[in-house]
C-alpha cells in the first residue's frame, strides 16, 4: 500500500528555492522580526498595556549584612482578591531575591527566563554565579527592549541580594526598563506609603542594622494593609545574607479594627 | 604512509583515527614567532617575539587587547586571529551591556572553543590556523589559557608557543613552581629570558608585552617600558647563546625616541599572510592602550 501518511522529508533545512541560503551554519542565523509583528491572528496582534492579574506592593530593605524584601500574598483580578495565598518573592540563586508586582503573568513569564538562565549557570558548573546587580542590568536591557518596540513586560520588580563577598545591592527595575539602586526600593502602593516612612528612619551615617530593617518591614506591611485596598494581611519575607538566602512566612499582620467602634457619621 | 589519500578534506578520517587537516592546521601555529604567557596569583603576562627582518613596512600585532580584563597574544596566520580576535571583542562588549560585569574568562574560552570545532567538522570550512595564549585576570584570580586551530583548549600555568618555542618551554617548566609567588617585575622578567630562547643570537630582541592583573587593566608595555625590562633582566642562568653585554650592545640601535614610528614587520607569520600596509604609521608598535582607555 503507498500510505504515504507519515512521510519524512529527503533532508531539512536545505536551500530553499528563491530564499537566500545562510552557508554559514548555526551561527550567523539572518536576523528576525520580533513575534509579535510576525504571530498571525484574525485580527493581527494587539499590543495591550492592561494588566490583567496584579500583584500589588513590594517593598525591599537593605540593611548591614544584606537585604529583606517583603510582598503580600494576593493576587488581584482587579478588584477581586482573587489568588490569596501567592508567594510573589523568589528565590532566584543562592545569592539573589526577586520580588515581583505588577502584572504576574509577566512576573512569571520573566521568571521561566530567569531560572533558564540559572539552569544554564549550574549547567556549566564552573563556579561562576550570577550576581543581583548582573541580574538587575540584564532585566533593564530586556524591558527597555520590549518597552521600545511598544510591547512591554508589565512589571515592577525588586531585585536584590550579595555579591560574591557578601556586599548587599538592592535594586529596582520598571516596566519602562528604569533601574536604580538604594538602601529602600518599593513598587506600588509601598512607593508611595513606605518609602517615605523607611527613609525617615534611616541613620544618617551607617546602615540598618537587622533588626531595625525587620520592624520596619513588620510595621510598613501593617500601614500598607491598612490603608492599601488591594492587600491582605499575609505577607511573606525573603531575606538574603552571606550566609542564607530564602523565603520566610507567611507572616500575619497584627491588624487592630478596635478603633472601628469610634468611627461614626459616614 | 597513507597521508595523501586522507589529508585533503577536514572532513575524512585516516584509517588510524587522524584529521591530518586539523594536524596540518596545528603546524601553521608553529611558523608564527613565539609567543610566552605565564601567571602569578594577581598577574598574567604575554610575550611576544616580533622577527626584526626588515625596517620597511609595519609590524602586524602580536596581541590584541580584548576587553580591560583580557588580552590575547597570537601565533600563525594573523588574519585568521584577528577574526577571532573581533569574536571574543564582540562577546565581551555584549556581555558588559548585558550584565555591567567582566565575561567570566572560563566561559569566555569555553565559546570560543566550541566557535573553533564548528570549522573542524564542516566540509566547507577550514580550521583557523592560529594558536592564542590568552591572558586575563577576574574574579577567579589570573588565567593563562592555549587555544589552538584544533579548537582545544588549555589552562595553563604557563606556556610557549610559535617557532622555536621549545627552548622557553623547557625555561618555563623549569621555573614554573616560582611563578605563583612572583613579584610583578620578576614575572614580567621571566617572561623574556623566556622568550629570548626563541629569539636568534644575531638579532636585537624586539618584544611585545601585554599585562593584565588584579587593579591593572590589560595594557600592552610601551616601547620604553619592554626595553627597561630587558635591560634590567638578569639573562638566563645558563647563558649558552647569549652573553651579559650582547643586550645592551643589541638594543643600542633601538633605544627609541617618542618620534620614532618605525617598526620590524612580522613577516615569519605565515607563508599565506603578508604585512599589511595601511596609510597610518603607529609611534610605537601600534598596539598602545592606555590604562584609562578601554579597549
Amino acid at each position: 500500500m503507498m500510505n504515504n501518511t507519515f512521510a519524512q522529508p529527503m533532508w531539512l533545512n536545505g536551500p530553499s528555492p528563491g530564499q537566500f541560503y545562510n552557508f554559514m551554519g548555526g551561527n550567523n542565523a539572518p536576523t528576525q522580526l520580533p513575534r509579535e509583528l510576525t504571530t498571525a491572528g484574525p485580527y493581527g496582534t494587539k499590543h495591550s498595556t492592561a494588566a490583567i492579574t496584579t500583584g500589588s506592593s513590594v517593598l525591599g530593605i537593605r540593611f548591614d549584612g544584606g537585604v529583606l524584601v517583603a510582598a503580600d500574598t494576593l493576587v488581584s483580578y482587579g478588584s477581586l482578591a482573587r489568588y490569596q495565598n501567592i508567594n510573589r518573592v523568589f528565590q532566584i540563586n543562592g545569592k539573589i531575591l526577586l520580588g515581583g508586582g505588577g502584572d504576574f503573568a509577566d512576573i512569571q513569564s520573566i521568571k521561566r527566563s530567569i531560572d533558564q538562565k540559572m539552569i544554564e549557570d549550574q549547567c556549566c558548573n564552573d563556579g561562576v554565579v550570577m550576581k543581583p546587580a548582573e541580574l538587575s542590568s540584564w532585566l533593564t536591557r530586556v524591558l527597555y527592549n520590549r518597552r521600545s518596540r511598544m510591547n512591554p513586560l508589565y512589571i515592577d520588580v525588586v531585585v536584590a541580594g550579595v555579591d560574591e563577598v557578601g556586599k548587599p545591592f538592592l535594586g529596582n527595575v520598571d516596566l519602562r526598563g528604569r533601574a536604580y539602586d538604594d538602601f529602600v526600593v518599593a513598587t506600588g502602593f509601598a512607593r508611595h506609603l513606605s518609602l517615605p516612612l523607611v527613609r525617615e528612619r534611616k541613620p544618617k551615617d551607617r546602615e540598618f542594622t537587622f533588626e531595625e530593617a525587620a520592624s520596619l518591614i513588620r510595621e510598613a506591611m501593617k500601614v500598607l494593609y491598612y490603608r492599601d485596598t488591594r492587600s491582605l494581611p499575609q505577607y511573606t519575607v525573603g531575606i538574603c545574607t552571606a550566609n542564607d538566602c530564602s523565603i520566610k512566612g507567611p507572616f500575619k499582620v497584627e491588624e487592630n479594627w478596635t478603633f472601628a467602634e469610634g468611627v461614626t457619621g459616614y | 604512509m597513507f597521508r595523501g589519500q586522507y589529508d585533503n578534506d577536514v572532513t575524512v578520517w585516516s584509517p588510524q583515527g587522524r584529521l591530518f587537516q586539523v594536524e596540518y592546521a596545528m603546524e601553521a601555529v608553529g611558523l608564527g614567532t613565539a609567543c610566552v604567557g605565564l601567571k602569578s596569583q594577581e598577574l598574567a603576562v604575554v610575550v611576544g617575539l616580533y622577527k626584526p627582518e626588515n625596517q620597511t613596512g609595519l609590524s602586524q600585532p602580536k596581541i590584541i587587547p580584548i576587553d580591560r580584563h583580557v588580552g590575547i597574544c597570537i601565533a600563525g596566520i594573523t588574519a585568521d586571529a584577528r577574526v577571532l580576535g573581533k569574536y571574543l571583542r564582540t562577546e565581551c562588549l555584549t556581555y558588559r551591556h548585558s550584565y555591567n560585569a567582566p565575561y567570566p574568562i572560563s566561559r569566555l574560552v569555553w565559546n570560543l572553543g566550541n566557535k573553533m570545532q564548528i570549522s573542524t567538522q564542516r566540509y566547507d570550512r577550514r580550521p583557523h590556523g592560529v594558536g592564542l595564549l590568552l591572558a586575563a585576570y577576574d574574579k577567579n584570580g589570573s588565567h593563562i589559557y592555549q587555544v589552538m586551530p584544533s579548537a582545544n583548549v588549555f589552562n595553563c600555568k604557563a606556556m610557549a608557543i610559535g617557532n622555536r618555542s621549545q627552548g622557553a618551554h623547557t625555561y618555563l617548566m623549569k621555573h614554573a613552581d616560582t611563578f605563583p609567588y612572583c613579584t610583578n617585575d620578576e614575572l614580567i622578567c621571566h617572561g623574556i629570558q623566556a622568550i629570548s630562547y626563541a629569539a636568534s643570537i644575531d638579532e636585537p630582541l624586539k618584544l611585545s608585552i601585554g599585562i593584565v592583573g588584579k587593579d591593572q587593566p590589560f595594557k600592552i608595555l610601551s616601547n620604553a617600558e619592554s626595553l627597561s625590562y630587558q635591560r634590567t633582566c638578569k639573562p638566563p642562568d645558563d647563558a649558552r647563546n647569549h652573553d651579559m653585554s650582547w643586550y645592551p650592545e643589541a638594543l643600542k640601535e633601538f633605544e627609541f625616541t617618542e618620534n620614532d614610528d618605525a617598526g620590524p614587520s612580522d613577516q615569519g607569520n605565515a607563508p599565506t599572510s603578508q604585512p599589511s600596509h595601511s596609510d597610518v604609521t603607529p609611534v610605537t608598535s601600534g598596539n598602545q592602550i592606555n590604562d584609562n582607555k578601554s579597549s
